[in-house]
């Protein structure tokens, strides 16, 4: 049984603070497909569409038939575990410095023989195992054993923390406090177990519903915060920098309408004003805050999370300029993801349909409750992936615009949802 | 169509460029020393080298044809085989069919890398495209944990214990303290062994090899040719190659090796009892134990008993790796395909010094080579008798 986390230490600020090297993140381009499926919590492996082989390691040709047709197709992941081993020595870093570490040879019921990162409950070969894939600090997909039992504590796991960012005894910033999803955000990351939940409130005398019960939460500290005001966030940056380990950006400017019903750019600067300038100046002021400390004990700092919208994807003409706004955040964040990269901080993009609240009073359900999208976030925390589709709008854009983006275009210009 | 027969083909002046734990020349130093080596030692002028068969992993970014411009060559038969521990054996064939065929006369055989110090693991990082995506980011323990594995499953199918690999280690240590090249010099002993640190369990200190720097190389030419130089040579009775063999084994538990056993002995009209010593491709002793195994010296899963019965020293009962092997003198990277091959030759020819195996007559020399991913790809043997 994996022993539950305990509490850490106050860091003893006489000790040097440790640097973050990464683990191996190259990769051949064929390979990327596994880290594609990572990202959104899936285990794929190439099927040949002619003979049905299961492949790994990644390949151009079928290692049966030779054929060129590979698509990727979710694994059960089911297996046996052959041998394994714990490394005591190695000439990579990031290893180096989380000796002792598991490692196992699995063939999978579906064919090949996958090493992967062993978990600690896993016993000792012979026996079943489910191997998953999930993202590594170097953002790339790597293999992992599972016991066949899932276990209360189990994401306690030593080698498991590596791979996501459980808010589990971290300090997570909220940007913004009064919308009933910020809300939702700190109520679900106090409950994940955060030790200190930052809060941002633009406009601190407003005394919005649910504040005051939110701001006596012992883990809540409200602070001021506008993203619109540069001195207003690095303040902020300067209050909390040198401790935040999850940020996580739900600030946004929501109006409805496109290009013909409004005149004048002044809703559509201020949605640009908090939805893209302000998450670039969160970025500049926070961005190398935790990069400094993406290595800093078990609760080194670990994750960005960026509120974006599916119509970030393709826009949706009724909410038009809002839709811009979230694309240029998307992309912006895609940047942000790119510089994160070397220190191995997790940039997690959320990209819900529309949410339950009062922007969105003209849409039909399904909507996603503040709730939902709350949960779908610690999720995607503990389980690292960085990329979230929460909810069935959103799941159903997903697949259209996957299918075809030109199609999806079409039918929503037509006045499709 | 029959297989041809190796006959008529020499085997000669086995070649080897001190061994270094570092060094700050580059791989085409090794292969010139290697190079003016065997003119030196064979009386062979330079222009007469007309075939160059070379192995190396750090010559970055030439392949064998920048040598020939960087050391003068101008050979009529080029062969670049980057195929690590399976490379001398894969050379021997190669040469042998080549000056059979008459497309080359004399050909250089030459293993030979550099090690500073972090090549081996920027070497490890780029090793293939199986090992960049499937195993080196998985802790980056180069070809330990793939071999942790396999030695963890041997043990628990076979009943393999960690003092039947130390038997090996420990033989080819006392070995290696009669060869002058060997980069370990201390006696070791089955305790020591065994109180060696874990690296990657079951693998511990003792079973891994040491990468440093050096060269070994031998000439193939035809016989005729051997006798009118002088040069003591020995002869290919038999030789096999296979790659990526029993791939569907999900772990692996025998070498290609096996497939082509029977071929190999036939090639020779010998038997696995007639072998008077053997230099297996000892990356890991599980490896060794293997070979024993697949290269018909015991059944399958008899390893472990193999080595109770046996002393593994140069005058043993049953001799291997009587250089020292790679456990003992290091890994020269490439070279490590070639130190078998030129310590057969020594042994044939009566060159073997302190370590000299008695009336050697036939000796196996056994390839091994390329962890792309959970196992090595390259398998290869071959006979060789002394000439008459």
């Amino acid at each position: 049984m994996t022993m539950p986390l305990m509490r850490p230490p106050r860091k003893n600020p006489i000790l040097r603070t440790p640097q973050m090297n990464l683990p191996p993140s190259a990769r051949s381009r064929v390979a990327l497909g596994l880290t594609a499926a990572a990202a959104e919590g899936r285990f794929e492996l190439q099927v040949c569409q002619d003979c049905d082989s299961v492949q790994y390691p990644p390949r151009e040709a079928c290692v049966h038939c030779v054929s060129p047709r590979l698509k990727w197709r979710a694994q059960s992941g089911w297996g046996q575990l052959l041998a394994s081993t714990t490394l005591h020595h190695s000439n990579d870093l990031f290893f180096r410095e989380r000796l002792p570490w598991r490692l196992g040879m699995v063939a999978l019921d579906a064919g090949p023989s996958v090493m992967v990162h062993l978990h600690s409950e896993v016993t000792e070969a012979p026996c079943r195992v489910r191997v998953g894939a999930r993202l590594d600090r170097a953002g790339q997909a790597v293999l992992i054993g599972f016991p066949e039992k899932e276990s209360e504590h189990m994401a306690d796991d030593k080698m498991l923390r590596e791979m996501g960012s459980d808010p589990k005894f971290r300090k997570a910033l909220v940007t913004d406090g009064k919308t009933p999803v910020g809300q939702a955000l700190v109520r679900a990351l106090v409950k994940a177990g955060a030790d200190i939940v930052w809060v941002g409130h633009a406009e601190p005398w407003k005394k919005l519903p649910g504040l005051a019960e939110l701001a006596a939460i012992p883990q809540v500290t409200m602070l001021p915060l506008d993203l619109s005001n540069e001195r207003s966030v690095t303040t902020l940056a300067g209050e909390i920098g040198g401790k935040v380990d999850i940020v996580i950006n739900n600030a946004e400017v929501h109006r409805s309408h496109g290009i013909g019903n409004r005149t004048g750019t002044d809703v559509a600067r201020m949605e640009m004003e908090i939805n893209y300038l302000g998450l670039l100046r969160l970025s500049q002021a926070l961005g190398p805050a935790l990069q400094g400390r993406a290595a800093d004990g078990m609760t080194h700092a670990c994750a960005w999370v960026n509120l974006l919208s599916i119509y970030a994807l393709s826009n949706f003409p009724s909410h038009g300029t809002y839709s811009a706004s979230k694309a240029a955040a998307y992309s912006l964040s895609q940047c942000l993801r790119a510089e994160m990269r070397p220190s191995g901080i997790r940039v997690v993009h959320v990209f819900p349909g529309p949410i339950d609240d009062e922007w969105n009073q003209n849409m039909p359900p399904p909507k996603l409750s503040p709730e939902a999208l709350a949960s779908a976030v610690i999720k995607a925390l503990r389980d690292g992936t960085e990329d979230v589709y929460p909810g069935d709008v959103a799941q159903e854009w997903l697949q259209r615009w996957r299918d075809n983006p030109k199609v999806l275009e079409r039918e929503i210009a037509a006045g499709g949802t | 169509m029959s297989r041809q027969s190796y006959a008529g083909v020499a085997v000669a002046v086995p070649i080897t460029v001190p061994y270094q734990r570092y060094s700050t020349q580059g791989a085409h130093w090794f292969v010139g020393q290697a190079l003016q080596a065997l003119i030196q030692a064979s009386g062979i002028e330079k222009d007469d080298i007309d075939g160059l068969c070379l192995s190396s992993f750090s010559l970055n970014p030439d392949t064998a044809v920048g040598l020939t411009q960087h050391l003068g060559l101008s050979p009529r038969w080029l062969d670049h085989i980057p195929t690590g521990g399976a490379s001398g054996v894969m050379a021997l064939r190669r040469a042998a069919r080549a000056v059979q065929a008459g497309d080359a006369d004399v050909v250089a055989c030459i293993g030979a890398d550099t090690n500073h110090v972090d090549s081996f693991r920027q070497t490890l990082g780029s090793f293939s495209h199986f090992a960049r995506d499937a195993s080196y980011p998985y802790g980056s323990g180069g070809p330990n944990s793939v071999f942790a594995f396999i030695t963890a499953n041997y043990m628990r199918t076979y009943g393999a214990q960690r003092e039947d690999f130390g038997r090996i280690a420990v033989a080819q240590r006392s070995n290696a303290l009669k060869n002058p090249n060997a980069l370990f010099k201390k006696a070791l002993s089955l305790d020591e062994y065994m109180a060696g640190r874990p690296i990657s369990d079951p693998i511990h200190l003792f079973d891994c090899v040491m990468p440093c720097a050096g060269a070994d190389a031998f000439l193939v030419m035809g016989e005729q040719r051997a006798r009118d130089l002088g040069l003591p040579h020995a002869i290919i009775r038999g030789a096999i190659e296979r790659h990526n063999a029993f791939a569907s084994d999900p772990i692996m538990v025998q070498g290609g090796w096996r497939r082509d056993l029977a071929d190999l002995y036939a090639q020779a009209d010998a038997t696995a009892a007639q072998v008077d010593f053997v230099q297996t491709y000892d990356d890991y002793p599980v490896i060794v134990m293997m070979q024993f195994e697949d290269l018909g010296f015991c059944a399958k899963g008899e390893g472990p008993q193999f080595v109770r019965d046996h002393s593994l020293t140069h005058d043993g009962s049953f001799p291997n790796n009587t250089s020292g092997g790679q456990l003992s003198v290091g890994q020269a990277g490439a070279a490590g395909g070639f130190i078998g091959m030129v310590e057969a030759l020594r042994q044939l020819c009566d060159m073997a010094g302190e370590r000299q195996v008695t009336n050697a007559q036939l000796g196996l020399v056994s390839g091994f080579g390329m962890v792309t991913y959970d196992r090595c790809l390259c398998t290869g043997a071959v006979l060789l008798g002394r000439s008459a």
